[in-house]
């Protein structure tokens, strides 16, 4: 039996119908937070480099938008692309249709947008927990929490009722993703409100316990939305985009199991030569430098599931977008364990460094992942062809990935800079060096990363173009595409 | 469960025999390296866990065999610069200002400390060589509102200017406009006089009202010639050099409702050795007298 054989697709065994609907809607979604997400990140980047631009106070100013930026890049794009995809995947994966009805779909996917408007006005408008990547007030919190509920049953509701005898390993990494997400956001925002009207609340925790459970928040949204969700959305997409199976069955398991239950241990790193206690902090180092491997994981699984399909890159732009990411997810996940120890945190803490590994893991990774899945999934759900344009896809690959490089490259030299101008001391034993010496060295890197944000910017407008004239071009559907996801509609069109 | 397992010829593995939408699973063990590394990054964790502090108890922790602490850690990095500088920052926090003069050594790392010093706690305000700007003195004239003496700079920056301070330096113009002293013709008039003193009136212009007005309502503080009276920190206004801009708006503006800046009592946050070296560091800039 042949490679292509036993890689080709089955034919359709059973006549599901998914929701496809709400998938399209959350791509949707997705793709237009992006623009929105990058175009906010550029413009915050600028008023670093040029402090003027902080006009029109106090809405515009550096620190009412930069929530506005990560928000809309973590929750509103990714969360977006991840509810999506995960809806999509579970569908196809177990072989059903999403359970609770297309009302229960619809909630969430209306529900999570209301939450992200909702909690960017806020942010605008000066209202914030001041707590970072958890920024809403208790009010929006306790919506949000109700949409992830209903997210979970949908996503839960369809694995039982699957009609495959397993369940795909994407599930498993969608489903750690609802559940750590779940218990991270209601931990981490425990807090008593000042009164039922009034927006302001204040933390249950205090102090040292305060500044962990936040961290224990913020480094596990890394790793369970930014990392565990995204490896699901990888494990559906790259092994279909490249129609290769899964590279090693055992090591999905092993990686899993390994990186749920060490990442979760790793937050305290993010303290390091803080007033945490240093125990405490040495767990965190220890922890970390223990989850690369499980990390990598995901790594090998991605590229090596390639082997036998690497010339796809050349004719395929989506599968070298999500190629492209699961390299930079090795890079970054290799990164993160090298600054968890403590030695080399005292040099890059509050360095631009840790703004530049974040964007290689959020660029590189997490957008270059969803880029892949969606121009995998547009032409697939709305029935075209294939996309408008694999050229104009091309571009956009090699100018963000360009964007990506000035972005990181700069941010790397930045922080060194900055970590060994703050340690600098002069013969006498005094600091060579003040802080706005350090802001003065790093303005020309400044200026960079503004550029690669540009170019990553630019290579989104050039994907929403492509996609809007892929939906424009002609259905391949033998039936309209709308009869297949209504069944109502069905009738009419007189199937 | 497998349900049918195939053998993949690219790789030469057999499928695990499940299939999902179309995507399958090849059966490849682990990756050896990959385990080995795993390994070797728990024992190190492990490593770690004995060597540093790292187990938690009910009323203490475990502190590791190297006994380590972030913060003895730390303070041996500064305990140790700071030994570079620790015998003549104690002669500079003894000695008078005229003795530190005269020793070229001292000297040198008064400068270097008040640099430092200045650049990270007074920058933001005065600017990163003291040029000052809207609201902020500038500390490379000779025009003070306190006096430039060496012993006057070291009195503002230990004990600072309207401070939470009992020693702090203290002054407060009148709100000749709000409080209705003046009428608002009146504070245009003597507005008009003002611009005469630092040589920016229109010509042509009568200001014999404003200088009556000035004479009986300004001069005891700011003085008849508009000199300024350091006693009591009145800014002398025939001069080039303002503080809050020499537009007749500003002026109008400040004789109506004046502003009153702040600076902090710095003696809460620097020895008095570092006061005096960032006292010698000011008066260096330019206005020192």
């Amino acid at each position: 039996m042949s490679a292509a054989e036993i890689t080709a697709l089955p034919a359709a065994r059973s006549a599901v119908v998914y929701n496809d609907a709400v998938v399209k809607k959350f791509v949707i979604a997705s793709v237009f937070w992006a623009v929105v997400a990058f175009l906010v990140g550029v413009f915050i980047a600028a008023e670093l480099a040029w402090p003027q631009l902080n006009f029109w106070p106090p809405y515009l100013n550096f620190g009412r938008i930069r929530p506005v930026h990560t928000s809309a890049a973590i929750f509103a794009f990714g969360g977006s692309a991840l509810l999506g995809t995960s809806f999509h995947v579970v569908q196809r994966t177990c072989r059903a249709r999403l359970f609770g009805g297309e009302a229960l779909a619809d909630f969430v996917f209306w529900g999570y947008q209301l939450f992200i408007v909702m909690a960017a006005l806020s942010y605008v408008l000066g209202f914030s927990k001041s707590r970072e990547y958890s920024e809403p007030e208790w009010h929006l919190i306790l919506w949000l929490v109700i949409v992830w509920v209903a997210y979970l049953t949908i996503f839960v509701g369809t694995l039982v009722k699957r009609e495959e005898p397993h369940i795909y390993v994407a599930n498993w990494f969608y489903l750690s993703f609802i559940l750590t997400i779940a218990m991270l956001v209601i931990v981490n925002n425990l807090a008593i409100p000042v009164s039922v009207f009034g927006a302001k609340s204040y933390s249950l925790f205090s102090g040292a316990q305060d500044a962990l459970v936040q961290w224990w928040y913020g480094h596990n949204a890394v790793g369970f939305f930014l990392t565990a969700g995204f490896l699901g959305m990888m494990y559906y997409f790259i092994p279909k985009a490249a129609n290769r199976p899964i590279y090693s069955y055992r090591l999905s398991i092993v990686h899993f199991w390994s990186l749920i239950f060490i990442y979760i241990w790793a937050g305290p790193h993010h303290l390091h030569w803080t007033a945490l206690p240093d125990w405490t902090q040495t767990v965190g180092m220890a922890f970390s430098v223990m989850l690369w491997m499980p990390s990598w994981g995901g790594m090998i699984n991605g590229l090596m599931t390639l082997s036998g399909a690497w010339d796809k890159l050349r004719t395929d732009p989506g599968l070298r977008f999500s190629v492209t990411a699961v390299g930079f997810y090795g890079m970054s996940t290799f990164e993160g364990p090298v600054m968890s120890v403590r030695t080399v945190n005292a040099l890059s803490h509050y360095t631009d460094w840790g703004i530049g590994h974040v964007h290689s893991g959020s660029l590189g990774w997490v957008a270059f992942i969803t880029f892949g899945a969606i121009y995998y999934l547009v032409p697939a759900l709305w029935q075209r062809k294939g996309l408008y344009s694999t050229r104009l896809a091309a571009w956009h690959y090699w100018i963000a990935t360009l964007g990506i490089v000035l972005y990181i490259t700069s941010m790397w030299v930045a922080g060194i800079m900055e970590g060994l101008m703050w340690r600098a001391y002069d013969a006498q034993g005094f600091l060579q060096y003040s802080f706005i010496d350090s802001i003065n060295a790093v303005h020309p890197l400044y200026v960079v990363r503004w550029l690669g944000g540009m170019f990553f910017l630019t290579g989104m407008l050039m994907m929403v173009y492509n996609l809007f004239m892929t939906v424009r071009s002609p259905s391949t559907a033998t039936r309209p595409a709308e009869a297949i996801e209504i069944p109502a509609i069905v009738g009419v069109a007189g199937e | 469960m497998p349900t049918k397992i195939e053998k993949d010829t690219i790789s030469g593995r057999e499928t695990t025999g499940h299939e999902w939408d179309g995507i399958r699973e090849l059966n490849t063990p682990l990756p050896k390296w990959w385990v080995y590394v795993f390994y070797a990054t728990i024992v190190w964790a492990i490593g770690m866990f004995l060597l540093y502090p790292s187990i938690p108890f009910v009323h203490s922790y475990f502190h590791g065999l190297l006994g380590y602490s972030s913060r003895a850690d730390a303070m041996a990095g500064v305990s140790e610069m700071n030994a570079l500088h620790a015998k003549q920052m104690e002669q500079i926090g003894k000695l008078s200002f005229a003795e530190i003069q005269k020793n070229h050594d001292l000297m040198e790392v008064a400068l270097t400390a008040g640099r430092i010093t200045f650049a990270d706690n007074c920058q933001p305000c005065h600017g990163p060589n003291g040029e000052g700007r809207i609201g902020f003195p500038a500390l490379d004239t000779d025009v003070w509102r306190w006096g430039g003496t060496l012993e006057a700079i070291q009195q503002t920056i230990t004990h600072g200017i309207r401070a939470n301070d009992p020693e702090t330096r203290n002054s407060q113009m009148p709100s000749f406009g709000a409080d209705g002293i003046l009428k608002p013709e009146q504070i245009q008039q003597v507005a008009d006089y003002v611009m005469t003193l630092y040589g920016k009136a229109k010509p042509g212009v009568d200001v014999s009202a404003g200088a009556k007005i000035f004479a009986e309502n300004c001069a005891m503080c700011h003085g008849d010639k508009g000199q300024g009276n350091r006693d009591v920190g009145a800014p002398p206004l025939a001069s080039r050099v303002h503080l809050y801009g020499d537009s007749r708006e500003t002026v109008v503006a400040q004789v109506t409702r004046p502003r009153h800046g702040v600076m902090p009592n710095w003696n809460k946050r620097l020895s008095p050795a570092t006061i005096k070296a960032v006292t010698l560091y000011v008066h260096s800039l330019g206005g020192g007298e």
